[in-house]
């Protein structure tokens, strides 16, 4: 008998200054990987831009964000933005983010079994999961002293599960390798190796933006438009949060250790 | 406006366009914004023009496709278009008779929305007949310029024997000009270095650097195709569907020409005559 696919989501968390193409290619390239593991049926994509409370130098507004995200996944039919995660009143750490959308994924899921009982229906579908997609930048963060919380890494590796698109270079097989705790969870971690060399980020988009440069073919037209219209991405944004700590690193350092249920 | 003339530039880009990337779109803008940094020029259009399907080359899909993806990658454009002209001549053409075929068809169109301008028409016909004597940059003043825009890759594949003649790279940097758009593992500059040709002509090659590497190339793309693995965000939207609605580029669609020679070097080492 075949195995059950497991439905999967992805959830992408990131500052999203501007989104970009890259970011967009980021969940084709990941939905396409696991689906030829043979494993998963991704039913959801989620961009979850980060709260103002972050504090990153150069961070607009997150209700421009949120904004340019949504023109940017119109015509997507299967990745959407979410607002929880900026409309919370302090920065939320990527762990407590991941705990908020498995538990509606886990609702939807439960409240459609509990309906659709009838003969199409597979009765024992397997548990969904949330997996969170990123960049190998992302996590080469880890090791940065003081930004994550060992537990939180240890949750969101062990009981949640990355997909991390790289570039083309061993660089993310090396991270895992030199993290105990990600080595520990390496079944967890499904690597997909992005062969097309695009280095379009968001900090190139921002720096050409200023530079009165073409950013036309890196992020959709509509994004582009309400760039302009709200003269967004200036020196003057550049610089906002300029000599502010940033928010994890300000909360980890002012508290111990707390238990998981926060 | 200023004291200073500031030249119009069309900008020319040849290729096989199989498909078209978002790539093949930034290299314009690219291109552009370089250009109008220098102050001394003002791009006023871009032309996309695909090669024929005389071309032979491995792959490559129906001319009447891959000008249709073209259209719909530059509807959102208020400078890019796509011209069909070398796309519909019955066998391979050179890539000169096509920047020369582009600065004829560019210069009727100066002409028409000049006055009447004597001093004007007595230059053309001068340049025409020097062009290779003299080898400086502004020796047209004041009249528009088409440049080839191209990758890298193809200032490299000047150097490939039987692909091009020396006479036509002589004339199309010589002439015309060239604005190329570097990628990673190239090095424009040594290429230019390494040609006695090219350097010759330097002062005519615009190497604009690209800080943001961006290697979507078209092989990538059908590959990925082929493998029913997603494109989306490589190219724009409209051409994507219009890849999946016509369904191109499969296995089989990989093969055509595959035991062909290509054209151009059918051309040189084939007959005498050409």
């Amino acid at each position: 008998m075949a195995t059950r696919r497991v439905p999967l989501v992805l959830l992408a968390c990131g500052s999203f200054n501007p989104i970009t193409n890259q970011h967009m290619r980021l969940f084709e390239l990941a939905r396409d990987h696991m689906h030829s593991t043979g494993q998963y049926q991704v039913v959801g994509g989620i961009v979850s831009p980060v709260s103002d409370g972050y504090g990153k130098q150069g961070l607009v507004l997150a209700k421009h964000r949120i904004a340019m995200a949504k023109l940017a996944l119109q015509s997507s039919d299967w990745v959407k933005v979410d607002e929880w995660e900026s409309q919370q009143p302090d920065w939320t750490e990527t762990v407590v983010t991941m705990r908020y959308h498995y538990g509606r994924i886990l609702e939807q899921f439960e409240q459609r079994t509990v309906t659709h009982v009838d003969s199409t229906t597979p009765l024992s579908s397997p548990s969904p999961q949330l997996k969170l997609l990123c960049g190998a930048d992302f996590l080469d963060t880890f090791k940065i002293p003081g930004l994550w919380r060992d537990d939180h890494v240890q949750e969101v590796a062990g009981r949640f599960g990355f997909v991390c698109v790289s570039r083309g270079g061993l660089e993310p097989e090396r991270v895992v390798h030199e993290s105990d705790t990600l080595s520990r969870h390496s079944q967890n971690i499904f690597l997909v190796r992005e062969w097309v060399k695009n280095e379009t980020s968001a900090t190139e988009v921002r720096r050409a933006l200023r530079r009165g440069l073409s950013v036309k073919y890196l992020i959709p037209d509509s994004v582009i438009e309400y760039i302009h219209q709200h003269n967004l991405y200036t020196e003057d944004s550049e610089r906002r949060n300029e000599g502010t700590v940033l928010r994890p690193l300000a909360k980890q350092a002012q508290q111990p250790v707390k238990s998981l249920d926060d | 406006m200023e004291g200073q003339s500031v030249t119009k530039v069309v900008l020319l880009s040849c290729g096989s366009f199989n498909p078209i990337t978002n790539m093949h779109l930034r290299m314009f803008e690219l291109a552009r914004d370089h250009l109008e940094d220098t102050g001394q020029y003002k791009v006023v259009k871009g032309i996309i023009s695909p090669v024929g399907d005389g071309y032979k080359k491995k792959g490559l899909i129906d001319a009447y496709h891959r000008q249709e993806m073209a259209k719909l990658a530059t509807e959102n454009s208020d400078w890019i278009t796509v011209d069909a002209w070398e796309s519909l001549q019955p066998v391979w053409v050179e890539t000169v008779k096509v920047v020369r075929h582009h600065y004829h068809e560019m210069l009727a169109a100066e002409q028409k929305n000049d006055d009447v301008d004597t001093v004007k028409y007595a230059k053309k016909r001068r340049i025409e007949g020097n062009y290779f004597e003299d080898s400086s940059h502004d020796k047209r003043r004041g009249g528009p310029q088409l440049m080839l825009l191209c990758g890298a890759d193809l200032l490299e594949s000047f150097g490939i024997p039987n692909l091009w003649k020396q006479d036509d790279i002589a004339e199309i940097v010589g002439r015309y000009g060239l604005v190329c758009i570097t990628r990673s593992g190239n090095d424009p500059h040594k290429c230019i270095h390494q040609s006695e040709i090219l350097w010759k002509y330097r002062k005519n090659i615009q190497v604009v650097q690209e800080w943001v590497t961006n290697e979507i190339s078209a092989t990538h793309v059908r590959r990925a195709l082929r493998r029913g693995r997603s494109v989306r965000y490589l190219l724009p939207d409209a051409v994507v569907h219009y890849i999946q609605e016509h369904d191109l580029y499969s296995a089989e669609s990989e093969q055509k020409n595959a035991d062909v020679v290509l054209a151009p070097l059918q051309k040189y080492t084939g007959a005498s005559s050409s």
